[in-house]
């Protein structure tokens, strides 16, 4: 096999390269010679300029998500939508009650601002998911309370790309008058978002999650019903007063075209990306004592997520050199602590600490594929021949009734 | 995370991959960690009547830091006493291998490993531990 310089990149998940049509977009909007104005300048041209493009870009994002442009507010990214929203919510409803109800898949975005609510006097019920990564909504309806003010269950799980009910869970908060915050920052794009029909209240948008740039995002508040936020960010008032700080105009540019060209391409990006991934998961299925972590059909195209069982994940990594991916393994996190989502599934140790994620993109060929697939079969056998673990496996000893002397 | 060349080069081409028989009176065997914190290793040695390691063997289950350790551990002890390889530090493992912090425990458990095989061919061959 050829090696490559620059390896593969199948981790869409974790970032997009930004479209090169977003990129000349977002160009004419810095220099001198561009529209560089600032949207708040009222009183000249530069300034209405910028605002024009800002407001053509709010109008992009919210037609990929059936929303109306007042409703969308511009801020630094997805993990600053989540705090606007449920720190936001939370504090403007404190008088209301002092219950949230979030699950334990959620990104760290969420999780780590319910954690501070927490210290700050607020109760949160963190929901296990069923071991398909989807939530029970008779577990979610048994955890709603007297005084529950918010439910924020995230749209698509960065992880196993497993796909949530919202419009389900959205009539079960609707009907009990609870605040419905979704993380988006994985679905924009991807899966089908109309807020016309879903009564999501709040929802949250990454633009690097879909060829857009890093360091801008967006939080829909809904209007009617109109929902009331505490804003977190204080200065000038912009946005309506909830987000507060200049709008860097290129890269609003960049988040609506982005958008744009999503909501054109979408469907036959998906299509293309299934059948991606198929060919992926049909070159690698019969090898032995291989796991797919999380609900196969109610999932994003381009995710694939698997465990190789007796083979730890940052050991494959290494083999996989060529490829750039991303596992579960706990040496792979900056605590050697195990992914906490495929933990959350029900995954025993040894399976998370074994498991890759492969997330598949607008610029993934089939030979990508091709190549993964032969590079994947290759490794996975050399790193088996190594494990101890394998060996007694195929000896037939139940490794689960092993005394490990562990350090 | 980038790797040492010398991490990497024991990774592409670990040496004394394999498995003795444990049944073999020369043969010491130590298997140590758990999967369930992501490291397994088994290393073996072969003692000859001298009292010195012959050869050895491992198998692990771990990062490519671990496996490292566990294989240059196996080139080490080979031609040394049982109280030379006893010696040996995870110090040296992780200063020969340029271990970040966060992969010392590599170096350690390839040291419990060696020592536990170690123990176990003393335990088999009635010698005092």
């Amino acid at each position: 096999m050829t090696e490559r310089k620059v390896p593969i990149y199948l981790d869409y998940s974790a970032t997009t390269p930004v479209d090169p049509r977003v990129a000349e977009k977002m160009c004419h909007c810095l220099t001198m010679d561009g529209d560089f104005g600032n949207p708040a300048s009222k009183s000249h041209y530069f300034g209405w300029k910028a605002e024009e493009l800002v407001e053509r870009a709010r109008k992009d994002v919210a037609d990929l998500i059936g929303a109306d442009p007042k409703e969308i507010v511009w801020t630094s990214g997805a993990t600053e939508s989540n705090n606007l929203a449920i720190k936001g919510a939370a504090y403007f409803l404190k008088k209301k009650g002092k219950h949230i109800i979030t699950c334990k898949t959620e990104h760290k975005a969420v999780l780590d601002t319910c954690r501070h609510l927490e210290r700050d006097g607020f109760e949160v019920t963190y929901l296990d998911p069923e071991t398909d990564g989807l939530v029970d909504l008779k577990k979610l309806e048994a955890a709603i309370r007297p005084d529950t003010i918010l439910v924020s269950i995230m749209h698509v799980n960065n992880e196993i790309g497993v796909v949530q009910d919202i419009k389900a869970i959205g009539e079960l908060t609707r009907s009990k008058g609870i605040l419905f915050h979704v993380d988006g920052a994985q679905s924009a794009g991807k899966v089908e978002i109309d807020l016309q029909t879903m009564k999501v209240d709040l929802m949250s948008f990454s633009a690097h999650k879909v060829y857009g740039p890093k360091g801008i995002g967006a939080l829909f508040v809904r209007r009617k019903p109109r929902v009331r936020l505490e804003a977190q960010m204080h200065g000038g008032g912009h946005e309506r007063g909830m987000r507060s700080g200049t709008l860097p105009t290129h890269q609003i540019v960049g988040m609506g075209e982005a958008f744009r060209i999503a909501k054109e391409e979408m469907a036959v990006e998906g299509a293309r990306l299934t059948k991606l991934k198929n060919r992926l998961l049909d070159g690698i299925k019969d090898i032995e004592e291989v796991y797919i972590n999380g609900d196969l059909i109610h999932r994003v195209p381009g995710n694939l997520n698997v465990s190789f069982n007796f083979i730890e994940g940052e050991s494959l990594m290494m083999a996989l050199k060529e490829l750039a991916v991303s596992s579960g393994s706990a040496c792979t996190s900056s605590s050697l602590e195990p992914s906490y989502v495929l933990r959350a599934l029900g995954r025993n140790d040894e399976l998370a600490h074994s498991s890759i994620r492969f997330t598949l993109g607008r610029f993934t060929t089939e030979a990508d594929i091709d190549h993964t697939i032969e590079l994947l079969r290759e490794k996975v056998q050399k790193l088996r021949e190594l494990s101890p673990l394998w060996d007694m496996f195929k000896e037939g000893i139940d490794l689960s009734t092993v005394k490990w002397a562990a350090h | 995370m980038s790797y040492s060349e010398k991490v990497i080069d024991h990774y592409e081409n670990p040496r004394n991959v394999g498995v003795f028989d444990k049944d073999d009176k020369s043969v010491g065997t130590g298997m140590v960690g758990a999967p369930a914190c992501g490291d397994v290793m088994r290393l073996q040695i072969k003692v000859n009547e001298q009292g010195i390691i012959e050869d050895a063997r491992f198998k692990t289950y771990g990062c490519g830091s671990a496996i490292a350790s566990s294989s240059l551990l196996t080139e080490w002890v080979k031609g040394k006493t049982l109280d030379e390889a006893r010696a040996i530090k995870n110090t040296d493992i992780a200063e020969e291998l340029a271990l970040p912090p966060v992969k010392i425990h590599c170096s350690v458990l390839a040291e419990d490993a060696i020592k536990a095989a170690i123990e176990d061919f003393k335990a088999k061959s009635g010698l005092v531990v």
